[in-house]
């Protein structure tokens, strides 16, 4: 097995295929530095099939005011990326861990060291909101030699051209970005989700999973019919806020139950 | 001079490093940018805009107290601080509202940081019945109260950010998520050269109709080169704008005044080519000033218009080649310098510009008496008053109180 085979075979096999898998995310060091740990936990029980992990930056410009408030907090609770590595490891082998980082705090670690760690550590892949695959070459060439996969993200404003150059890209999953805008809690799945889970499915190999702004079951579920994954953060986060680690995994098992009675209708329609 | 204009790339620095969601939008502009730069009527428009809104070509001005009391070069400014509103900062907003209006945008975003980048586009939105929104940390929108009532005259909302250090660089990113969700109907007109491609490039085109001018000037006046430009950088807009024709051009130094805020030792400044490293912040690879661990870290300088902890990438790119020099100053030698230039030369500069003026003094004795030191006023300091009142005890009480017997 070479090196490009390690994070993607793992990422790629946690997701079942007959339901969307279910992605939370924790930003590293909320609400504490051992809150944190319990609430992966809280996840891993609730039957995550993949953690996210938030590496905090002080400046994250894809994030809205939730997601905001939790770095800053955990950033004041010495959230680096030391500790996120090591919490990593302490769920890493029980489900997938990627990593959601933005690209100075890799970049000032040295690529290929922030990528050694991050093997080292059982990280299986990377979300890094500020580097499109416009700029990620050199980055994406390392990864795959020291098996990190690359989960790049693709918006409801990506042109068709573009899905298909990033998901030549992606050798995580692709990240499906619900719609034009920040990370953040909505009502309801946006109108063009759907349409950019299809436009993704027909013409990337990757599996597409949905995030940015799901916050109810029935989100989840509709989100589920087309896309391969599930990714939840805001809400979480608003409910570890709220109520703890408890009420977040609670809240988890409820979407994970939903969806595995959920109907996928895109399943038949990859290329 | 070598630059990998069609990456995005100033040697190894800028970039595109935003959300997916955006580079669609910065496609289109560097689209719109390449169809209309060199269009006669895109042109026309400009230049017309230029001369009768803006006031260009703003004066060459021999500062003839400042020479003699220094002693050395022969002193000019570049008037700047009379172009309208009080700032270069309007000679970029005024070509990409241009553009703007060409890709049928509505609406208008903007960061400010001292207030005179939100005010020049707050102005030219006006002049184009667009909407506008200019976010601007809450910090600077109490150490810059004037320029927060001109916006809003102008009929700009101004949104005070309340996330980070509440300054500059957190109304950028404020505005780029305001942007990352309104894409469709917003353009964001960035303030300087940062920022991800095409921006740097198309703020560093604008501006340099400053450099453009004082090539004439110069040779009307004193027939010939200047033998240094000396400018502030903060983010590096009016700098670059001076500088750009004479890049490379022997026998002219350009000089770049970065604050040093409380003393570079003191870690509160605002020189990041002098202390920073080399990271990405706002969408371009340049020297940032960041901790260990990658962390952005808050800047200081007196100055709000300096007070960010990048500069753009073709600063870094200069300084590399040694294509320009780099020093910086701290807020006491710019506050001397804001007095110094208030009563030797009656024209009260902005505390950035404050940073050039103070430095130009050692320029000036380096090159001697017979020389010619082109500093670029690049704003004026009414917004200042009050900070400046502050920190150098004039206490406007007490002068009503003297002038009140009368």
């Amino acid at each position: 097995m070479t090196g490009s085979e390690r994070g993607s075979e793992k990422l790629r096999a946690a997701f079942p295929g007959d339901r969307a898998a279910l992605i939370p995310y924790l930003t590293g060091g909320y609400p504490t530095l051992e809150g944190a740990r319990e609430v992966g936990e809280a996840y891993l029980a609730a039957g995550a099939d993949v953690v996210e992990i938030g590496v905090p930056f002080s400046d994250p410009l894809a994030d809205g005011p939730t997601i905001q408030d939790t770095t800053t907090r955990a950033l004041a609770n010495g959230a680096d990326p030391d500790y996120c590595l090591e919490l990593a490891s302490s769920f890493a082998d029980r489900a997938p861990v990627v990593f959601l980082v933005y690209y100075n705090v890799v970049f000032a670690r040295g690529m290929e060291a922030f990528l050694e760690d991050a093997a080292e550590a059982g990280v299986s892949g990377l979300v890094i909101p500020d580097l499109p695959v416009v700029e990620a070459k050199e980055f994406g060439a390392l990864a795959a030699e020291k098996g990190v996969a690359l989960c790049p993200l693709v918006a409801p404003t990506t042109t068709d051209g573009r899905v298909e150059e990033i998901g030549r890209a992606a050798t995580g999953f692709v990240y499906c970005v619900s719609v034009a805008g920040v990370t953040g809690a909505r009502e309801k799945l946006p109108p063009g989700a759907v349409e950019l889970l299809r436009r993704v499915r027909s013409r990337v190999e990757a599996p597409a999973a949905l995030g940015f702004g799901i916050s109810s079951t029935d989100a989840a579920v509709e989100a589920a019919a087309e896309a391969d994954g599930v990714i939840v953060g805001s809400k979480l986060m608003q409910l570890v806020a709220e109520g703890g680690p408890e009420r977040a995994g609670r809240w988890l098992e409820e979407v994970r139950t939903a969806l595995a009675g959920a109907v996928r209708t895109g399943t038949g329609e990859r290329h | 001079m070598q630059q990998k204009v069609e990456t995005g790339y100033f040697g190894p620095y800028g970039g595109r490093y935003v959300p997916e969601t955006l580079i669609h939008a910065l496609e289109e502009l560097e689209e719109a940018y390449e169809r209309y730069r060199d269009d006669p009527e895109f042109v026309e428009e400009l230049d017309g805009l230029s001369r009768d809104f803006v006031g260009r070509p703003t004066p060459l001005m021999f500062a003839g107290r400042l020479t003699e009391k220094w002693g050395g070069a022969n002193v000019w400014f570049k008037r700047e601080d009379l172009a309208h509103t009080g700032a270069h900062k309007i000679n970029n907003t005024l070509g990409q509202i241009l553009l703007a209006d060409r890709m049928g945008k509505q609406r208008i975003i903007a960061e400010t940081g001292a207030g005179q980048h939100g005010v020049a586009t707050a102005t030219v939105a006006a002049l184009y019945g667009k909407a506008c929104v200019v976010y601007m940390g809450e910090e600077d929108t109490r150490r810059q109260k004037l320029n927060v009532v001109r916006m809003k005259l102008l009929g700009a909302e101004v949104v005070p950010v309340l996330s980070g250090s509440r300054t500059l660089k957190d109304a950028v990113n404020e505005a780029i998520r305001d942007w990352v969700t309104n894409v469709e109907d917003t353009h964001y007109i960035i303030g300087s050269v940062v920022g991800p491609a095409p921006y740097p490039r198309i703020v560093r085109d604008l501006q340099t109709v400053i450099g453009r001018e004082i090539e004439v000037q110069a040779r009307e006046r004193f027939g010939g080169d200047p033998d240094a430009i000396v400018a502030c950088v903060g983010a590096g807009s009016n700098a670059i704008g001076a500088f750009h024709p004479f890049i490379g051009r022997e026998g002219v130094r350009l000089v770049g005044v970065e604050a040093a805020g409380h003393g570079l030792s003191s870690g509160e400044h605002g020189a990041s080519l002098a202390e920073g490293k080399l990271g990405v912040l706002h969408g371009a690879k340049s020297y940032v000033l960041q901790t260990e661990a990658g962390q952005i870290r808050e800047a200081h300088s007196i100055s709000a218009g300096l007070d960010y902890p990048a500069t753009g990438p073709e600063h870094a790119y200069l300084k590399d080649e040694h294509f320009a020099e780099y020093a910086s100053v701290d807020d006491e030698e710019a506050l001397a310098a804001f007095t110094l230039c208030s009563r030797a030369e009656g024209i009260i500069p902005a505390l950035e510009t404050a940073h050039a003026i103070s430095y130009a003094e050692k320029v000036a004795k380096e090159l001697g008496p017979g020389k010619n030191m082109i500093i670029n006023l690049s704003g004026r300091g009414d917004k200042d008053v009050e900070v400046a009142s502050e920190a150098l005890g004039v206490d406007a009480r007490e002068a009503e109180e003297v002038s009140g017997d009368g």
